[in-house]
């Protein structure tokens, strides 16, 4: 074994850092799924018939559907019998005021590095916190409130602002859209609503941050950001969770609207336990998330990075039905160990005059397969569409996978698509040279790869680009090939 | 200063080098001359310890230290430096930004306090000069894009960086036209030192005209088969290698 692939190995066993879990009280459902458990959950929440109905049409559309098996990943069957769809910290118990929140879970996010005193907050980013099943708190909500914006958790909108959840729910991505959709629409039980009105610039970045805590529990948040005419948001969502020896299912599901000359970005760090170095446990990561450019000149970007997930299945996507609209895509996943990530995006042009663009970056390493699975389709009338993609696999070492599914469909001949794909080994040159200049191997790595992945990086807002770039590094620390 | 006892080394079984013996002192400035596939870059890079290559038999010491013990980010660390003959380009990285990390890391081993941006950029902005070359180029990505004569300049812009007590010029002057030979001489010849040595790895004359050896050496056949003084490169380059080579081979 070279001395490259021995630094390789170390680094590839290195440990999952927010791999603790808390013993707390839990208010939490009966194992299985059926449909006493979604009245349950839904008379836990309080929720209004509507809602309930709404979960029940779902979860009759689940049981017509299968498990999607397109994707390139393989994992064992998720018995969903077996898990818990509904899981509180029982002392929460709906905080009216940050104050009021139980210390242990205050705790928790502190260990996390995520304030949730306002007095000692994250520079002017407000956030909401979601452990197991449900929101702990939302910082700067009256700061937010002045402005007509609202930032809370999921139930709370549905409580106080109903006539905005019923208008938008389901409307992105509806309950029939694909299996893990559904589930979610059936069993979701808590998330982020966000509603920026006509002419708001949201003057901080919003963020949720997910916590899975409580075993063999689900988590299935949803997380709705309604952006009126000519308003601006940025948001940002963190996840984590704790390191168990058995497989822990997350389906997300996330809709973006955006109204006439709106813009919103989203940005992801996913670090969800990824698994032990051998491949045990770790989170499946089967989320949809989806915006639609609504409105004419509107814009939606997504930039993600991801490094966690033992499976990843996510593609974050753009219907752009305005015309002039713009779908961005940016993505950095990184998979190492036995880790498997099949994510990309879908832009669907439909306004005329629409425009996306893809720069996916995937880095693999140890035996992880990673594949960027990407669609492109311009409908009739979209008259001089433009996509440019640019899909980059990095390797380290010789025993994972990169891969790449492109798909591109086209109805309208003045349309442009552009697609550039590039695979790449870190070469032992390039180490080589660092190394020659005084540079140690595990600093090597982690300045071709930051630079490999700068494109991306550069989307996110300052904080996070920071926190990333360590990440990154930390993830990747020392892998070579 | 440099050395090197008998050194014997090969790739993948092959041997390369076949015993070379070479000192070198503070101050001096060695051309290494030789045909093609004589060995000249091989232990160019078995000095800056790339690891393809194995050595097989005999010993480097560099300021009283066993050189070949060393990780090749030591060697560096110590003061060895290697200007590639193919500088490798490393994209989204700029070279600023790679010569910061580089310098602090250098620095750190040395038991320095790491450079702050400001005091880096004022000791850049000096050392620039010398290279004539401009700092646009340094904040593009490293050697990505840049022309032969460019990335060799900015070789010597590192070198003068990270002020090596041992630099290894390897083929520096190998694509080079006659202006960027003079500029990339000329910084070399002014980062010369009492305390600093050269060697000057080159298959021409023509760059010992503007670096001006104290010492050359013909190597052939993985061993130096003849050393003397600038006067042999004039030599060689008017009658070609042939006549070494036949000498050589007529001897064993």
């Amino acid at each position: 074994m070279s001395k490259d692939n021995q630094i390789l190995e170390e680094f590839t066993s290195k440990d999952y850092e927010h791999g603790w879990s808390v013993d707390m009280e839990v208010d939490e459902a009966p194992l299985g799924l059926n449909e006493d458990i979604i009245r349950w959950i839904s008379a836990k929440k309080e929720e209004p018939q509507w809602l309930l109905d709404w979960r029940l049409k779902a979860f009759k559309t689940w049981e017509t559907m299968s498990e999607p098996e397109w994707a390139n990943v393989t994992y064992p069957k998720i018995d969903l019998q077996s898990l818990r769809y509904y899981s509180a910290p029982k002392k929460s118990n709906k905080p009216k005021s940050l104050n009021e929140i139980d210390p242990e879970l205050l705790q928790i996010y502190e260990r996390l590095g995520i304030s949730l005193n306002e007095q000692k907050k994250l520079q002017g980013i407000a956030v909401d916190a979601v452990l197991d099943s449900v929101s702990v708190g939302t910082t700067f909500k009256d700061t937010l409130s002045k402005l007509g914006i609202v930032f809370c958790s999921f139930s709370e909108a549905v409580k106080e602002h109903p006539e905005l959840v019923k208008k938008y729910l389901g409307s992105v991505v509806p309950t029939t859209d694909n299996y893990y959709a559904a589930l979610n629409s059936a069993v979701f039980s808590d998330g982020s609503f966000c509603y920026i009105p006509s002419g708001v610039r949201c003057p901080m970045e919003l963020s949720t941050y997910f916590r899975i805590n409580a075993a063999n529990t689900g988590q299935f948040e949803r997380t709705l950001i309604v952006a009126e005419e000519g308003s601006y948001v940025s948001y940002l969502e963190g996840c984590t969770a704790p390191q168990r020896d058995e497989n822990q299912l997350h389906a997300a599901v996330v809709e973006i609207y955006a109204a006439k000359d709106a813009e919103v970005k989203y940005s992801t760090v996913q670090n969800w336990f990824p698994g032990d170095k051998n491949g045990k446990g770790g989170i499946y990561n089967f989320v949809t998330k989806r915006g639609i450019c609504a409105g004419d000149n509107s814009k939606i970007s997504w930039t993600q990075v991801e490094t966690g997930s033992a499976v990843t299945w996510k593609y974050p996507s753009c219907i752009l039905k305005g015309d002039n609209s713009i779908g961005e895509f940016y993505s950095v996943a990184v998979t190492n160990n036995y880790q498997q990530a099949d994510t990309g995006t879908k832009m669907i042009h439909i306004g005329k005059n629409t425009k996306s663009r893809i720069v996916s970056k995937g880095i693999s390493a140890g035996k992880s397969q990673n594949s960027y699975r990407g669609q492109v389709q311009v409908m009739k009338r979209a008259t001089n569409a433009r996509n440019f993609s640019q899909c980059d696999s990095l390797l380290m070492g010789d025993k994972c996978g990169a891969h790449t599914f492109p798909y591109i469909d086209i109805q309208n001949s003045t349309a442009k698509v552009e697609h550039e794909a590039t695979t790449s080994k870190i070469g032992e040159d390039q180490i080589f040279y660092c190394n020659q200049r005084g540079i140690s191997t595990e600093d090597a790595v982690a300045l071709i790869v930051n630079g490999y992945a700068k494109e991306v990086l550069n989307q996110l807002p300052m904080e996070f680009a920071v926190e990333a770039q360590k990440l990154l590094a930390l993830t990747l620390e020392g892998s070579v090939g | 200063m440099l050395s090197i006892k008998n050194l014997h080394a090969s790739i993948e079984g092959t041997p390369i080098l076949r015993g070379i013996n070479l000192e070198v002192k503070p101050g001096e400035v060695h051309a290494i001359m030789g045909p093609n596939g004589s060995g000249k870059s091989t232990l160019a890079s078995v000095l800056a310890g790339r690891e393809e290559y194995e050595v097989t038999e005999g010993e480097v010491s560099f300021l009283g230290k066993d050189l070949l013990e060393l990780a090749p980010e030591d060697r560096a660390r110590e003061g060895v430096f290697l200007a590639f003959q193919y500088p490798v380009e490393i994209p989204g990285v700029s070279s600023t930004n790679f010569l910061r990390t580089a310098v602090n890391q250098v620095r750190e081993y040395r038991g320095l306090d790491a450079l702050d941006a400001v005091k880096f950029l004022t000791i850049m902005k000096e050392k620039m000069k010398l290279v004539e070359i401009d700092q646009k180029l340094l904040s593009r990505s490293l050697n990505e894009g840049f022309s032969g004569g460019e990335k060799k300049r900015n070789e010597i812009f590192q070198m003068a960086m990270l002020e090596p007590k041992l630099a290894i010029l390897d083929e520096t002057d190998s694509g080079l036209d006659i202006d960027a030979l003079r500029v990339v001489s000329n910084g070399v010849n002014k980062l010369k030192s009492p305390d600093n040595a050269t060697i000057v790895v080159t298959h021409y004359q023509r760059l010992l005209d503007y670096i001006v050896p104290d010492y050359v050496h013909v190597l052939y056949k993985g061993r130096i088969v003849k050393s003397g003084t600038k006067e042999l490169a004039l030599e060689l380059e008017e009658k070609g290698y042939d006549w070494i080579k036949e000498e050589v081979d007529a001897a064993v």
